[in-house]
């Protein structure tokens, strides 16, 4: 007879086989599950045993999430149904925000979400990447996993708290630094205009802090996953270690590093409160970062409790609407681009 | 062990679920007030221990708004809703919303200059060429004109608005309507606008936080807010042609200005005749639905009103607010009886 | 050594410097952080802060104690909500689950996950608040434990899948029934990292604010049973921090503070669990 494992507490091992004499023998791996010389048992006597029931309420559980996010979706693109029939596609072209004419579009707030993401992902991406080598290529194994442990917890400060940092501390800090800026970068008309603190700007450095370590995270492990023989073979070949990294490795796991980026731009995307607290908040569009501007997820958090009027609510649904929409077609991009990566990996 | 945990975690479950004989009163609506308010519903809670009325400040478009939908027992506001908003009000609810004045503020032109001390003039016509962008620098002469003495420098002027719904932005806008035809074409009365130019804080506090944040800024806020945090504000020229500062005295004076209360209590009184008038003053309302279920809340909410015009009235002189005219409150008390 | 050889030598050791700048520079973030708000928050952090109502506003004292239990109200309410329904469904795609059923689960959830939390909170309005016709504990946990469910089913499946399949097939050689071997074999050898994934869940709804803003509200009083508005400690951080009172900015950042350390705390907690073994090391 095969010894039962010695893990099992031998109140357990009592368990099993007390059990055992109230089911009959049920080989339970999926094979069998078709397995037609298996004795059929009444639903009564397989509920008895636990399985039927076990199955049923995870099936239930799991199911309810998908009921969840059908729900979700209905709901958004019921309770938009006013603005949608108003507007219709030119909703999402329109640059007025009108309350008291009741016009509404959502031009204004998709540049600003663009924008303050775009520099968010300028600002992240070569910090993020860079980072993630060091600590993949360099640092020895230890310090490399304290380090991303540390860096992990910054991906759990909430955001909240980024935007208080951002109004007392960041937002002064930029106040110093613009003149500089100025200096340097003026010429274009990105960095024109008077600077009021608030802005595009302060929102995309916030967010770039903010999404930096889902980058670093993501990228490490994907760097960490490349075979050895491919740096082996920069190597052997005479590359330098920088060389050899920038040249054969971080190609090899290009598509998991696009893949952490796409991530990270939907999470940027989605940021509400640390943005709210340094946009601006207002909705136009400016050709200056250093002008105020307002996100999607930042107006309807504005907004919402007090839009008064049917159509007014549901243009700011609408406005969930557009922000879901976007969400999700950039979180499908990032997955399949990661699982892309996983699949060269094994392949090789 | 088990049985035991069960229990102190049913008894902890009871406890926070309360069985309380408190009534609970939820409200919300304009921040122009909050501060009276705030201290009026502790004053009461400390007179009447088992009456809770939670208000939260978000906009007096979130008050409207929220009242309508009836997931506050009542509203406040200080833009008084105007009939399409009564009407849906009656559609959604079923029954007529009550307006009932509390007490009479200013809205004034708070800015942050550094380096200047001085009290500055504002003319209608600065107020609205800032406002709408014409005015882009501190030392423009429209400003230098009606500040002859004051170093004005020469940056550029950060607007502060309101980011929402507000009856502050609405007393602001009343105004400016009310003195340029040019402002009543472009942009118009309401809560909440198209502001030509500007930022946006979230409530009289995101505004006021936000000017003080933000170096040669200038907004609208509420005396008080500008008192309390010591922030610099001007003098406004009213239609008399004087430039008055605001305090309880013109803003009294501006209510003087109202012959007629209206049964339903809605009135403006921007740019009101009077010497001594400040122009940019307001009343503020709670929006009280008229038919009330619930007899406990009822009753609470009809106690409260004529505590308010009665001991609350004098808590409001010290917070910088000018309490109610003596007709105003009389017609008041009679209205509550309105409420069933 | 050539020119050529030269300058490789230095881009290399540039190139490579830089990398370490970055990472330290992203660590360093994190040390200003937490010092920042220990500084601002940890010093006026005093023991009113933890026992008393807010103040009407302009008056200062006060504190946050309704806060602190609201937002624990919410986190329990919301972990009852997302536990066992993130958990079950977990077991399901481990356990249960194939072909394309299973796949469109888990396409949804990774849906849901990525549905930023201001939506949530619309929803939530929606489902409960319009319904029901006012503001509650009950909806702000609802739109909370809902986020939760996604990360929980993805750690619960995640773990229970790297049990080997000899646990399973042992317990059921002993004769137990497929539900007693999940139960008794396969959940208990995958429970620390499962626990780790619950424990995540929770530390990110802690900090959540967007969706609470249109559902729970906020209280400036205790507010008892679940029905009623209820104050929340990264709510009450929104609203004061944008005020323009010092008085409650001192108290923003010393909310801040506590919120932090609570997050930071229970994360910490969770990975170093996770790090001590177990199936499935991550």
């Amino acid at each position: 007879m095969r010894p039962s494992p010695s893990w099992l507490s031998p109140k357990k091992r009592r368990q099993l086989l007390r059990s055992s004499n109230h089911s009959m023998f049920t080989p339970a791996t999926r094979a069998s599950r078709h397995d037609s010389s298996a004795p059929a048992r009444s639903f009564v006597q397989r509920l008895r045993t636990g399985d039927e029931a076990a199955f049923l309420i995870t099936l239930v559980c799991a199911a309810s999430i998908v009921v969840i996010t059908v729900l979700l979706v209905v709901e958004l693109y019921s309770a938009s149904a006013a603005s949608r029939h108003r507007f219709g596609w030119s909703f999402l072209f329109s640059r007025t925000w009108d309350p008291v004419a009741g016009d509404f579009g959502a031009l204004a707030f998709i540049y600003g979400t663009l924008v303050t993401s775009a520099l968010a992902l300028l600002l992240a991406v070569p910090l993020g990447v860079g980072a993630a080598i060091f600590l993949a290529e360099l640092a020895r194994r230890r310090v490399s996993d304290y380090l991303t442990f540390l860096i992990e917890l910054l991906a759990a400060v909430p955001s909240v708290i980024y935007g208080l940092l951002a109004i007392f501390v960041l937002v002064p800090i930029l106040r110093t630094i613009e003149p500089g800026l100025r200096a340097v970068l003026g010429f274009l008309p990105l960095f024109q205009g008077p600077f009021y603190g608030v802005s595009l700007f302060s929102a995309g450095v916030v967010l770039a802090i903010m999404i930096v370590p889902f980058i670093i995270s993501i990228s490490r492990e994907v760097l960490l996953a490349v075979p050895l023989e491919q740096r082996e073979g920069a190597l052997a070949l005479g590359a330098t270690k920088w060389e050899s990294t920038w040249q054969v490795v971080v190609p090899f796991a290009r598509t998991g590093i696009i893949g952490s980026i796409f991530l990270a731009l939907a999470r940027a995307l989605g940021e509400t409160m640390a943005v709210t607290m340094v946009i601006g908040n207002q909705p136009a569009i400016n050709t200056s970062l250093f002008a105020p501007g307002y996100s999607i997820a930042a107006v309807i958090a504005n907004e919402f409790t007090e839009a008064t009027g049917d159509l007014y609510i549901s243009a700011l649904i609408q406005l969930g609407l557009v922000l879901f929409a976007l969400t999700m077609i950039i979180n499908a991009a990032a997955r399949l681009l990661i699982l892309a990566t996983e699949k060269k990996g094994a392949r090789r | 062990m088990r049985k035991r945990i069960g229990k102190i975690c049913l008894g902890l479950a009871v406890l926070a679920g309360g069985l309380s004989a408190q009534v609970l009163i939820n409200a919300a609506g304009a921040t122009f007030p909050y501060p009276i308010y705030s201290k009026w519903f502790d004053e009461y809670h400390k007179l009447h221990s088992d009456i809770q009325i939670n208000y939260q400040s978000i906009g007096s478009g979130g008050g409207i708004r929220q009242v309508t939908e009836g997931t506050v027992d009542f509203g406040a506001t200080d833009g008084p809703m105007n009939d399409t908003q009564l009407q849906q009000f009656k559609a959604k609810r079923g029954c007529e919303v009550l307006h009932f004045p509390t007490v009479l503020g200013a809205a004034v032109a708070a800015y942050n200059v550094p380096g200047l001390n001085a009290e500055l003039n504002f003319t209608p016509e600065a107020l609205v060429g800032i406002f709408l962008g014409r005015i882009t620098k501190w030392n423009d002469p429209e400003l230098a004109k009606a500040n002859p003495k004051a170093k004005l420098p020469g940056q550029t002027i950060v607007v502060v608005h309101r980011s929402e719904g507000s009856g502050t932005t609405y007393m602001w806008v009343d105004y400016l309507s009310k003195v340029s035809a040019e402002w009543k074409k472009r942009v118009g009365t309401g809560a909440s606008v198209n502001w030509p130019v500007g930022l946006g804080g979230k409530g009289n506090e995101g505004v006021a936080g936000q000017i003080k944040q933000t170096p040669y800024s200038i907004g609208y806020i509420e005396l008080i807010y500008a008192i309390q945090n010591k922030m610099a504000y001007g003098r406004i020229r009213n239609s008399a042609g004087e430039f008055i500062k605001p305090d309880l005295a013109s803003v009294t004076a501006a209510a003087a200005g109202v012959k007629e209360m209206p049964d339903d209590f809605r009135v403006s009184i921007t740019n009101s005749p009077g010497k001594t008038a400040y122009p940019i003053s307001s009343f503020t309302w709670l929006l009280i639905p008229q038919k009330i279920p619930d007899p406990k809340r009822r009753e609470a909410i009809k106690g409260f009103l004529r505590w308010m015009l009665s001991t609350g009235q004098g808590l409001a002189q010290a917070l910088d607010y000018a309490p109610l005219p003596k007709l105003v409150v009389a017609k008041e008390t009679a209205a509550i009886a309105k409420i069933q | 050594m050539t020119y050529r050889e030269a300058q490789r030598r230095l881009v290399n050791g540039f190139m490579l410097s830089l990398t370490g700048v970055c990472a330290l520079f992203t660590v360093s973030v994190l040390f200003f952080i937490l010092g920042y708000l220990l500084w601002n928050g940890g010093t006026s952090l005093n023991w009113d802060f933890f026992t008393k109502l807010p103040k009407p506003v302009g008056e200062s004292g006060g504190g946050m104690a309704n806060a602190i239990v609201g937002s624990g109200k919410l986190i329990f309410l919301a972990s009852l909500i997302g536990i066992p329904v993130g958990f079950l469904g977990g077991v399901y795609l481990a356990e249960f689950g194939s072909g394309s059923f299973s796949f469109v689960v888990r396409y949804t959830t990774d849906l849901l996950n990525g549905v930023p939390s201001i939506v949530m909170g619309i929803f939530a309005y929606a489902m409960i608040v319009l319904p029901q016709r006012h503001f509650s504990t009950l909806a702000g946990g609802a739109a909370l434990g809902v986020m939760m469910i996604p990360v929980t089913i993805r750690s619960t499946e995640e773990f229970l899948k790297a049990v080997p399949d000899a646990l399973r097939e042992g317990a059921m050689a002993l004769g137990a029934s497929k539900s007693k071997a999940i139960i008794t074999v396969v959940i208990p050898a995958a429970i620390q990292g499962i626990l780790t994934g619950i424990m995540l869940g929770i530390a990110r709804i802690a900090g959540e604010t967007a969706p609470l803003l249109f559902t729970s509200f906020s209280n400036r009083y205790w507010s008892p049973g679940w029905n009623q508005p209820i104050a929340s400690l990264p709510v009450m951080i929104f609203t004061y921090a944008v005020s323009p009172y010092e008085d409650w900015h001192r108290q923003a950042w010393s909310a801040g503070f506590v919120l932090l350390s609570l997050v930071l705390v229970i994360n910490t907690v969770a990975r170093v669990l996770l790090s001590k073994g177990g199936y499935g090391r991550r």
